[in-house]
């Protein structure tokens, strides 16, 4: 087979107002789903006028996990006969406003859920997407991407938007974002200084969105957690935590779920759901007849930061599953929840 | 740019059961019930000793469930169930004849084919931990000549909570096979062993070099049996462990099952215990 002759990706630059008429373009043909205020903070909602789609945004409530792994998604329908019958999301739509970290983590989910056995009702959703990723304009309170190689990202998006002064740069990064991109063919090409410009974004983001600084390398995580088991902080910070799961559920790479049967009003069948779980509430490793795999606090609370740390980046060929958005930091009531600390910690004598 | 990904997924959802109807359903003890079920495709369902099914029961739920069976022994597949959850106590109600569905077979075997081959075995089992470990020693049995001496222990609390009574008469008098009980506290017409399993294994002698063990029981069960067989000479890599968890999807991504880094759904829930030794919640 003759290889395609590979094309440079299409780059343009783009004025407010001729981001506003795109947008506005898109709702109309299809589903858009986009950053929006939401009360004091921001959150990923379906996008209904393109003046509420807020580039500008530091970090969403929720990750864009929610997405692909709705916190409530059905799986099958079944009658009383069990017959089963798959149930899949098809419509398709365009998620716009995806930090760099954010997507960082939908391609680490995209590994998880499609290693050994692919997951076809995560899969139906992530197809269906358009995912246009955005530089970080603003760094939220707890952000530390830049001290995990998040805060950037090259591969992995549709399109990446990036703010340089008072427009935007717009580069396509696969045929799904080139076709997006097809209604912004009378716009200009993006031009060297923009491009130098997007260079100094880049730099600048990589240094500053480092709330918290984590005084190694990512890489030398998993070797750390390896040698770490009995160290104190899993006692020391398990002792003030509540179980109750926050740091879990705005995690975008927690994805352990329940799975229930939820009955139709007419009891002749019903709907299987899987829903969020969280690895530190209290009955997570239950088994049957009562019996508690991982009954003690201290326990649930080291095993989550093995999974991000050394467990599940054996999964997806060392990569750490902390992306650094600090969702967790914010999130958790008793502040214990900070990855940062804990790691540095690790490295102080006990 | 991104890999688009081709994948199996797009033709086969893991999650999507089978369906499957009861052949037989019997009360074992107060607690346990006897259920076989056959595919309604009438294929066999392909599973290795030791291996387990999620059940689903329509309008209940799905749970794991150990399959209790050996291969060898026809395309039905059988299951004893204790009532202790909300998938357990509606199996308890199924007749022959009503639908469930199935997924599966998930998980590692007994290394009936593997380490187990031409060695004696030493099967110790507490409770329903002999309901999977049945599945290896009716292999075992119907391969007599592949194996060695089998040795079968099992304890229960009492001798009403024995399972398999006529099934483990005839595994006594096996050729080349041991068949040997106890249990926690006698009824009172109860002549046989009384105390926990560990008091079985003195009663045993084994050639370490040529034996493998199979444990499985309860949690508590593991380290006092595994203590015992390091001091009769055994090592840990001719150990073999079933190990509980809740293996709620089958296929690795739900987390519920994780031990350390491990997914018992898949890395187990046969372990051969020198490669858990180490690791600190496995027992």
């Amino acid at each position: 087979m003759r290889k395609k002759p590979t094309r440079k990706p299409t780059i343009r630059k783009l004025t407010d107002s001729a981001l506003r008429t795109w947008v506005a373009g898109l709702i109309r043909r299809q589903r858009v789903i986009g950053v929006q205020a939401d009360g004091e903070r921001f959150a990923f909602k379906p996008l209904t006028r393109a003046e509420d789609l807020r580039l500008d945004y530091d970090v969403t409530k929720i990750p864009p996990k929610k997405l692909f792994q709705p916190a409530a998604e059905p799986l099958l329908e079944y009658d009383q006969a069990a017959n089963y019958r798959s149930i899949f999301e098809t419509e398709p739509f365009v998620l716009f406003g995806v930090h760099p970290y954010d997507m960082v983590a939908i391609l680490q989910m995209d590994q998880v859920f499609s290693e050994k056995h692919c997951d076809a009702h995560y899969f139906a959703r992530r197809q269906n997407a358009t995912i246009v990723v955005c530089d970080v304009q603003k760094a939220s309170p707890n952000v530390f991407a830049g001290c995990m190689g998040t805060a950037t990202i090259r591969k992995g998006y549709d399109v990446l938007m990036t703010r340089v002064g008072g427009h935007y740069v717009v580069e396509a990064g696969s045929p799904k974002g080139e076709a997006l991109m097809e209604g912004l063919k009378n716009r200009p090409e993006a031009d060297e200084a923009s491009l130098h410009r997007r260079e100094q974004v880049w730099e600048d983001n990589a240094k500053f969105l480092v709330r918290h600084t984590l005084r190694m390398k990512p890489a030398e995580i998993p070797a750390l957690l390896q040698r770490s088991e009995d160290h104190p902080v899993w006692e020391e910070k398990a002792a003030r935590c509540f179980s109750c799961g926050s740091c879990n559920l705005v995690c975008p790479t927690c994805y352990c779920f329940d799975v229930r049967d939820d009955v139709k009003w007419d009891l002749q069948g019903g709907m299987r759901r899987r829903y969020w779980d969280g690895c530190m509430l209290l009955n997570f490793a239950n088994v049957a007849g009562g019996h508690n795999f991982r009954k003690n606090r201290a326990d649930r609370y080291r095993h989550r930061y093995y999974r991000k740390g050394l467990y599940v980046p054996a999964k997806l060929g060392g990569e750490i599953s902390c992306v650094g958005c600090g969702r967790c930091i914010t999130a958790c009531v008793s502040k214990i929840a900070n990855p940062v600390e804990i790691y540095n910690r690790l490295l102080e004598e006990r | 740019m991104m890999k688009t990904r081709v994948c199996a997924c797009q033709t086969k959802d893991v999650y999507l059961p089978e369906r499957a109807r009861v052949v037989a359903s019997e009360p074992m003890t107060a607690t346990e019930r006897f259920l076989a079920f056959e595919l309604e495709s009438g294929r066999p369902l392909g599973h290795q000793p030791g291996q387990f099914v999620e059940v689903s029961v329509p309008g209940v739920g799905e749970a794991p469930i150990s399959i209790s069976s050996s291969p060898t022994r026809g395309a039905a597949f059988e299951m004893v169930v204790r009532k202790v959850g909300n998938v357990s106590r509606a199996m308890h109600e199924l007749k022959p004849g009503d639908p469930v569905g199935i997924r599966g077979p998930f998980g590692t075997s007994f290394p009936v084919g593997g380490a187990m081959k031409g060695q004696d075995v030493l099967f110790v089992c507490g409770g329903i931990g002999l309901v999977p470990v049945r599945s290896a020693i009716q292999y075992v049995l119907d391969h007599r000549k592949d194996y060695g001496h089998a040795t079968i222990l099992f304890g229960t609390r009492t001798p009403a909570e024995r399972l398999f009574v006529a099934e483990a008469a005839e595994w006594a008098r096996a050729p080349r096979a041991t068949y040997m009980e106890t249990v926690d506290r006698g009824d009172g017409q109860w002549t046989g062993s009384v105390g926990v399993i560990t008091t079985l294994l003195p009663k045993v002698t084994i050639q370490p070099a040529k034996t493998v063990a199979v444990i499985c029981g309860p949690p508590i069960m593991y380290k006092f049996v595994i203590l015992e067989l390091r001091r009769m000479g055994l090592s840990d890599d001719r150990m073999y462990v079933s190990l509980e968890r809740h293996m709620k999807c089958g296929v690795g991504k739900c987390g519920h099952c994780q031990i350390n880094g491990l997914y018992v759904c898949q890395d187990g829930p046969v372990f051969r215990f020198a490669d858990v030794a180490q690791i600190r919640e496995a027992i």
